[in-house]
């Protein structure tokens, strides 16, 4: 049997009915969530093995010939769960838009140019500690048709999955300082200030490579296990 | 070790489909021969052409150890299609199925539901589909059609999908 998951704490996620996010709106259950405790399969991590899903790559800016255009940085963290233990091992997968703010995605039409030089899709392993590291550029901010003017601030997209089905996350990560906060209905659908501010990432001199990159913080939270009684109670054996 | 509170989760957005998806992700098992496809559908009924169905599986033995894993979108048509091997009955008595995940544009968090396939003897003694009401339990059930089972995901409306807080 897996290690149960801890199920307080997940209060920080958004609601799915999120009216100033209009495409929530026919897109959302509105019958309640059947409540499964400790479900096995849902507890059971998938395997992945040696990456079925992709190459492993962590440098988006050597993907092609050329460097691509914008500003080159470095993205770094530490994926750990609830109870602060790093997960080691753990597939990041992050997408984003090139420094124009395009996707290289036909269906992106917005009028912003595409580069050449630049997909915007990395995957790594986390090290024994945890921690990832990419090497991309900034994402431009772009425009999206959920109100007048709506503009999504700069952002990277990542995948994760912890250590079973139900710690699965798929979030964004955001980049300090940006005005476009106020105004983005997708990062206030986390309603509350602390949690929507563990969205954004921090610029960080330790990860910033002399006369080459600026480098960005930010760690990653998945559900963790729950802890045990038995951890700590169990009288010892000879 | 501290409490640390969770990342929150934001959508999966519209332009995941050069990103997520890889050859090989319908495919569960090579050569398996269950074949499980569907819809996923809004609260209008209409297809969700940017969605993205992921599923985690027991193998042909209920064993969970190493999880079989896919991934399909939905694009262009509001379709996905595996093709895997009949898992076997689970430990905890659950008779065969699927675990799913749900990610879509202008979904913030994604949905767990599951599969069941019908005739199965086994569907009566399962413990999760017990905790599901009885009108709604028929969404959790495959439906048998020539080319496999088709299972739709109506994340909204009169025969909503039942979903799962695990």
């Amino acid at each position: 049997m897996a290690n149960l998951l801890r199920r307080d704490g997940r209060d920080v996620h958004p609601d799915r009915d999120f009216p100033a996010y209009k495409s929530t709106a026919l897109r959302h259950p509105k019958r309640p969530l059947v409540q499964l405790h400790n479900p096995e399969t849902e507890l059971a991590a998938p395997f992945l093995g040696s990456g079925p899903i992709g190459p492993l790559d962590a440098d988006l800016t050597a993907q092609h010939d050329g460097a691509p255009l914008g500003e080159r940085i470095v993205v770094t963290g530490q994926v750990r769960d609830g109870n602060g233990a790093p997960l080691a091992g753990q597939l990041v997968e992050v997408w984003q838009a090139n420094a124009s703010g395009r996707y290289a995605q036909a269906e992106d039409a917005h009028d912003a140019p595409l580069d050449p030089n630049f997909t915007g899709v990395g995957r790594c392993l986390t090290d024994d500690s945890g921690n990832y590291r990419f090497i991309t550029v900034k994402p431009g901010p772009y425009p999206w048709r959920n109100h007048d003017k709506a503009w999504r601030p700069a952002h990277i997209h990542f995948s994760l999955f912890g250590t079973a089905f139900a710690s699965r996350l798929i979030t964004q990560m955001y980049f300090p300082g940006d005005p476009l906060f106020p105004y983005d209905p997708v990062m206030r659908s986390v309603t509350d200030a602390a949690a929507r501010e563990r969205m954004v990432a921090a610029f960080d001199l330790d990860a910033t490579v002399d006369q080459w990159a600026t480098g960005y913080r930010w760690d990653i939270v998945l559900r963790g296990p729950e802890k045990s009684i038995f951890e700590t109670d169990l009288p010892e054996e000879d | 070790m501290p409490d640390q509170p969770l990342t929150p989760a934001q959508t999966v957005g519209p332009f995941y489909g050069f990103a997520l998806p890889y050859e090989g992700g319908p495919v569960i098992v090579e050569g398996g021969e269950l074949h499980v496809h569907g819809t996923v559908f809004d609260g209008a009924g209409e297809p969700v052409p940017d969605a993205l169905v992921e599923v985690l599986q027991a193998d042909g033995e209920g064993r969970l150890d190493r999880g079989l894993f896919g991934r399909c979108s939905t694009a262009p048509e509001g379709r996905f299609a595996f093709t895997t091997v009949t898992p076997g009955a689970t430990e905890d008595g659950c008779a065969p199925h699927l675990a799913v995940l749900v990610h879509a544009r202008g979904l913030l968090l994604h949905l767990h539901t599951r599969v069941y396939f019908p005739d199965q003897a086994f569907n009566a003694y399962d413990p999760v589909l017990a905790k599901v009401p009885n009108d709604r339990r028929h969404t959790l059930v495959a439906v048998a059609e020539e080319d496999g089972f088709r299972f739709d995901i109506r994340l909204q409306g009169d025969d909503e999908t039942v979903f799962f807080d695990v």
